[in-house]
C-alpha cells in the first residue's frame, strides 16, 4: 500500500462523511418546496392553473381556536376564517355590514334589537344555523354556570363589552322564530352593533360544542369560509375550503396554511424563498429590500393603534398640568419616527387614531419647542428644571406600535435633559413592568400603547383614560370628572353623530390636561408575493381570507 | 456493571427532585402577577381572580410544591395554563422535533468535528491543521442567530438549494406517526417526502451543530496529539502498520474518551439551548415550547419542560459513562 494511496483513501472517507452528505444533498435537488421562488403550486393538485394554496406567515401561534374564550389576536385570526358573526366589519374599515344576520331593527328606545337571519346556512358539521344556535351561543357566554363553559375558560370579551355578571347589558336573547332572533337590553348601549361584529362573538355550532366539549377549543366548527383541518402547535394550522359557503364566489382558495415563524427576518427570508406567500410584521429595515424586488409587494395595515408616554399623576411633580404640557413640548416626534420607525408611523396628536370616527382633527399638537417647554416649567415653579431625576419606564419588549422602546426613551431622555429634566430609564422584565406601572409606586413616567379592538372611540378614550379604569388600563391615574361625565354619557347615546361630537369634546379636554404625550400611530407593514390579490389588511389586524386569490 | 447501572438510575431520583425544587423556587421568586401576565391586559378582574385561585397562588409555597410533587408522582405533568391541554400529551411533538434536530446536529458535529480533529493532529502544523483550527475557533464564537440568518440568505434565498424554515414541505406535509419527521416520511414510503425532510434538516442542524463541531474538533486534536506521542503508537508504526490504520484504529480508540465526554455534554446542552435555532428556523421544538411558556408565565409547562430536559441530560450522561467502560475495559466503578 503506497503512502499516496492511503492519503487518497483518507480524503475520500473524509469527503464522503463530512461534506459529501451536506453538499450532495443540497446541490442536486430542486423539485421541492423552496427550490425556486415561484415554486408555489400545489404538488399534484391544481396542475397548471393558478396557485390555490395560501401559506400565511406570522410571528406567533394561536392559544385556542374558540374565539369566545381568547383575547389575543393570533387566535382570533383563525376564528375569523372558521366562523362568522351576526354582523361584520366592511373590509379595511370598522363600519358594520350584514353577516349571518341579513337585516336588523332597533326599537326607538334602543332596548330591543331584532335580527333577521340568513337562511340555508349550515355549520361545517352539517347542522343548521338558525335562531336557536344564536341563542345557544349567547346563553353560553352569559350564564356563568353554563355546562358549556369548560374548565378554566372565561368569556372576557363578553364581560368587557356587555358587562360582567351583575351588570349585564343583554337581559335576554330569544328565538322569535327559526330565522328571527331578538335581543333585549337592560339599558341602551351605543356601540352594541359594533360590538356584536367583533370576532369574539362568532357563532359556533351548538352540536359541535355539545359533542366535543373541552376539545372544541382545538377543533372549532363554524359557518365560515374555511373548515378547520389540523393544528400542529407552534408550527402550522391548516384550513380547507368550505364548499358550501354562503358568500357568493368565496372562498377562492382551496387551502390556507398558517405558519408561525417567530423571527421577523427569518420570516422575510422564507417569503423571498417562496416558502410562504404572505407575511406579517415586516421589519421596517427589511422593507427597503422590497423596493426593486418585482416578485414581492409591500402592504400597509391601516394604523389603528397609539403609542404614548404616560405621566404618573400619583407623583407630586405631575400634579401641575403645566409640567405635563412642558414635557409635551419637549418631544420631537418626527425625529423619532424617522430614526426609529423607518418613517413608517404618524405623529400622534390625540389618544386615538385618526382613522377612527369621532377623531378631532381640529386639535393642534404641542409643537416641539424647547424654549416654550422651559418657560412652562418656570411658570410651574421650576425655573431651573427639576431637581430630582425622574424614573422613566421604557418597554422591554417590542410591539407593533413600539418596535424598540429603549431607543425611543433614550431619544426623549436627551431632549428632556435640554430643558433641565433628568430621567433614569428603567426596563424591568415585561410582567414586572406591567405590574409596577399598574400600581404606580415606582415609575414617574412610562411608555405603553394600545391597539383597538373594535371600531369604537370608547375602546380608546374610556378604556384608557376614564377614572373607572383605575386600577387597570388608566395607568396615569388621571381623573377628570367632566371627562368622565361625557364618556359615560356617550356610552348610552344611540345617535352616532351626537356621540362623535362628545368624543371630539373629550379629546379637547384630554389635550388640555395632557395626562400623556401621545407619541405615534405606527403603520404595521406586511409583504406578499406580487401575484397575491384580494387581501385587504384590516385596521384591527384580523382579516378574512375569503377573497384572497392568486393570479 | 449491572449494579452500576442500578446505582446510576437510583441517583436519578434525588437529582430530579433537586431539579424540581430549584425550578419551583426560582419561578415563584419572579416578581409580577402571573394572572395578569397570562391573561393579558384585556382580561377582566374576575377571570384573573379565578385563575389565581385555580393556580393556588394564594396558598403557602410549601403546600403548592407538595401538590406539584404528588401529581408528578402520579405521572401527571398537569395542564398548560395557556392552552389548557395536558402537558404530557402536548409536549411530545415538541420533544420529538428537538430530538430529531439534536441527532442531526450531533451527526454533523461528530463527523465533521472528529475527522477535522484527527486529521489536524495527524498532519500537525500543516495548512489543513491551521485552517481547521481557525474554523473551529470562529465556530465556537459564532452567534447562532447570525449564522442561521446567513445560511438562509445564502443557501435558500440566493442559491435556492435548501428550504429555509420548518421541518417539511408544508404544501405536502408528512403524516405524523412517531413525530420524528424522517421516520414518518419513511413510513409513508414516499421518497420525495423523505428527501424534503432531510433537506429541511440541513441548515438548522449546521447552525446548531457548529459550536459542538468546533469544540469536538479541538478536543479531538489535542487528545489525539497526546496519544500519538505515546510508546504504543510508535510500536505500531514500527511494526509497519499503515498510517491510516494507526491513526483511525489504534490512536483513536484511546483518544476517544475525553471526546466522548465532550460529545455527551454538548448533546445535553443542545437539548436545552436550541431556542435561537428553533426560532430562526421556525422549528417547533422544546426550546421554543419552554421559551413561550416562560414569556407567558405558564408555570406547569416551565416546570415540566425543564424537568424533562434535566432527565434527558442525566440519561445522556449515563450512556456516556457506560460507553467509557466499553471503550476501556480498565474503567470500573465502585
Amino acid at each position: 500500500m503506497s503512502k499516496k494511496y492511503v492519503k487518497n483513501k483518507v480524503w475520500t472517507v473524509l469527503l464522503v462523511l463530512a461534506l459529501g452528505a451536506v453538499l450532495a444533498l443540497s446541490g442536486c435537488g430542486g423539485s421541492n418546496e423552496g427550490a425556486k421562488p415561484e415554486a408555489g403550486k400545489t404538488p399534484g393538485g391544481a396542475g397548471e392553473g393558478a396557485q390555490d394554496t395560501l401559506i400565511y406567515g406570522r410571528g406567533g401561534d394561536s392559544v385556542a381556536l374558540d374565539p369566545a374564550i381568547v383575547t389575543e389576536s393570533e387566535s382570533l385570526k383563525i376564528g375569523m376564517q372558521v366562523f362568522d358573526t351576526l354582523l361584520e366589519y366592511k373590509e379595511s374599515t370598522t363600519e358594520i355590514q350584514p353577516g349571518l344576520a341579513e337585516s336588523w331593527e332597533v326599537s326607538p328606545d334602543g332596548l330591543v334589537y331584532t335580527f333577521k337571519l340568513r337562511q340555508g346556512v349550515k355549520f361545517h358539521d352539517g347542522s343548521d344555523f338558525n335562531a336557536e344556535a344564536v341563542v345557544f351561543n349567547f346563553n353560553r357566554w352569559f350564564d356563568p354556570k353554563s355546562p358549556y363553559k369548560f374548565d378554566g375558560d372565561s368569556f372576557d370579551y363578553y364581560d368587557s363589552m356587555f358587562g360582567p355578571e351583575g351588570s349585564r347589558v343583554i337581559k335576554e336573547v330569544k328565538a322569535v322564530d327559526a330565522n328571527t332572533v331578538q335581543f333585549t337590553l337592560t339599558k341602551p348601549q351605543a356601540p352594541f352593533l359594533q360590538n356584536i361584529a367583533m370576532p369574539s362573538f362568532s357563532i359556533a355550532s351548538p352540536k359541535a360544542i355539545q359533542e366535543k366539549k373541552a376539545d372544541f377549543k382545538s377543533n372549532p366548527v363554524g359557518t365560515g369560509p374555511f373548515v378547520f383541518k389540523e393544528w400542529k402547535r407552534n408550527d402550522t394550522i391548516t384550513l380547507e375550503k368550505n364548499p358550501n359557503y354562503w358568500k357568493e364566489g368565496q372562498p377562492k382558495l382551496s387551502k390556507v396554511i398558517v405558519r408561525s415563524i417567530p423571527d421577523n427576518t427569518a420570516r422575510f427570508n422564507a417569503l423571498q424563498n417562496g416558502e410562504i406567500d404572505l407575511m406579517e410584521d415586516l421589519n421596517p429595515d427589511d422593507a427597503k429590500q422590497l423596493e426593486g424586488n418585482n416578485e414581492l409587494q409591500k402592504m400597509e395595515r391601516p394604523s389603528f393603534n397609539v403609542a404614548y408616554i404616560g405621566f404618573n399623576l400619583k407623583k407630586k411633580v405631575f400634579n401641575n398640568p403645566k409640567v405635563r404640557q412642558a414635557l409635551n413640548h419637549a418631544v420631537n416626534k418626527q425625529a423619532i419616527i424617522d430614526a426609529l420607525f423607518a418613517g413608517e408611523a404618524k405623529p400622534a396628536v390625540n389618544p386615538m387614531p385618526p382613522t377612527l370616527w369621532g377623531y378631532n382633527d381640529s386639535i393642534q399638537d404641542y409643537t416641539y419647542d424647547l424654549d416654550k417647554a422651559k418657560s412652562l416649567l418656570a411658570e410651574a415653579g421650576y425655573p431651573n428644571g427639576l431637581t430630582e431625576p425622574l424614573t422613566f419606564y421604557a418597554m422591554p419588549v417590542s410591539r407593533p406600535y413600539m418596535p424598540d422602546g429603549k431607543k425611543v426613551a433614550e431619544a426623549i431622555q436627551a431632549d428632556f435633559e435640554k430643558i433641565g429634566v433628568k430621567v433614569n430609564i428603567q426596563s424591568p422584565e415585561w410582567a414586572t413592568y406591567l405590574d409596577d406601572v399598574k400600581t404606580g409606586q415606582k415609575d414617574d413616567l412610562y411608555m405603553l400603547g394600545w391597539n383597538g379592538d373594535n371600531g369604537d372611540p370608547d375602546n380608546f378614550l374610556y378604556t384608557l383614560l376614564d377614572k373607572d379604569t383605575i386600577p387597570g388600563n388608566n395607568r396615569s391615574f388621571y381623573v377628570n370628572e367632566e371627562l368622565h361625565k361625557i364618556l359615560v354619557k356617550a356610552q348610552v347615546e344611540v345617535d352616532q353623530d351626537k356621540r362623535a361630537e362628545m368624543y371630539k369634546q373629550a379629546q379637547v379636554i384630554i389635550k388640555q390636561d395632557a395626562p400623556w404625550i401621545p407619541l405615534v400611530h405606527s403603520t404595521p407593514l406586511m409583504a406578499a408575493k406580487v401575484n397575491l390579490k384580494g387581501f385587504v389588511p384590516s385596521p384591527a389586524g384580523i382579516e378574512s381570507y375569503g377573497n384572497v386569490y392568486f393570479e | 456493571m449491572n449494579s452500576y447501572i442500578v446505582k446510576r438510575l437510583a441517583v436519578l431520583i434525588p437529582v430530579l427532585l433537586g431539579m424540581t425544587l430549584i425550578v419551583f423556587s426560582i419561578i415563584h421568586a419572579i416578581p409580577g402577577d402571573p394572572a395578569e401576565t397570562i391573561l393579558g391586559d384585556k382580561a377582566t378582574e374576575q377571570s384573573k381572580q379565578a385563575l389565581r385561585e385555580q393556580l393556588g397562588l394564594g396558598k403557602p409555597w410549601l403546600q403548592q410544591y407538595g401538590t406539584y410533587l404528588s401529581e408528578l408522582a402520579h405521572g401527571d405533568l398537569g395542564d398548560s395554563i395557556r392552552t389548557r391541554q395536558p402537558i404530557a400529551r402536548e409536549m411530545l411533538p415538541y420533544l420529538a422535533a428537538t430530538l430529531e434536530l439534536t441527532v442531526a446536529s450531533m451527526f454533523f458535529a461528530i463527523v465533521v468535528g472528529m475527522n477535522a480533529g484527527i486529521v489536524s493532529a495527524w498532519k500537525r502544523n500543516s495548512w489543513f491543521d491551521y485552517v481547521s483550527m481557525v474554523i473551529a475557533l470562529v465556530g465556537v464564537s459564532m452567534p447562532i442567530f447570525w449564522l442561521g440568518l446567513m445560511e438562509q440568505w445564502i443557501f435558500a434565498n440566493k442559491l435556492h438549494w435548501l428550504p429555509s424554515i420548518g421541518r417539511m414541505n408544508s404544501r405536502d406535509p408528512v403524516e405524523a406517526v412517531t413525530h420524528l419527521a424522517v421516520i414518518d416520511a419513511m413510513i409513508g414510503g414516499r421518497m420525495e417526502q423523505v428527501w424534503a425532510v432531510i433537506k429541511h434538516l440541513i441548515l438548522p442542524s449546521i447552525a446548531l451543530g457548529t459550536i459542538p463541531m468546533a469544540v469536538i474538533a479541538r478536543i479531538t486534536r489535542s487528545s489525539m496529539l497526546e496519544v500519538m506521542d505515546s510508546d504504543y503508537i510508535r510500536t505500531a508504526r514500527a511494526k509497519g502498520l499503515a498510517s491510516f490504520q494507526v491513526v483511525y484504529k489504534h490512536a483513536l480508540k484511546n483518544a476517544a474518551i475525553p471526546v466522548l465526554t465532550v460529545i455527551g455534554l454538548q448533546t445535553g446542552s443542545l437539548l436545552g439551548g436550541a431556542v435561537l435555532t428553533e426560532t430562526i428556523f421556525a422549528w417547533p421544538g422544546i426550546g421554543r415550547y419552554i421559551f413561550e411558556a416562560i414569556s407567558s408565565r405558564d408555570y406547569p409547562v416551565i416546570q415540566s419542560g425543564i424537568l424533562i430536559i434535566a432527565f434527558l441530560f442525566v440519561i445522556i450522561n449515563l450512556i456516556v459513562d457506560l460507553l467509557y467502560a466499553v471503550l476501556d475495559r480498565r474503567i470500573r466503578y465502585q
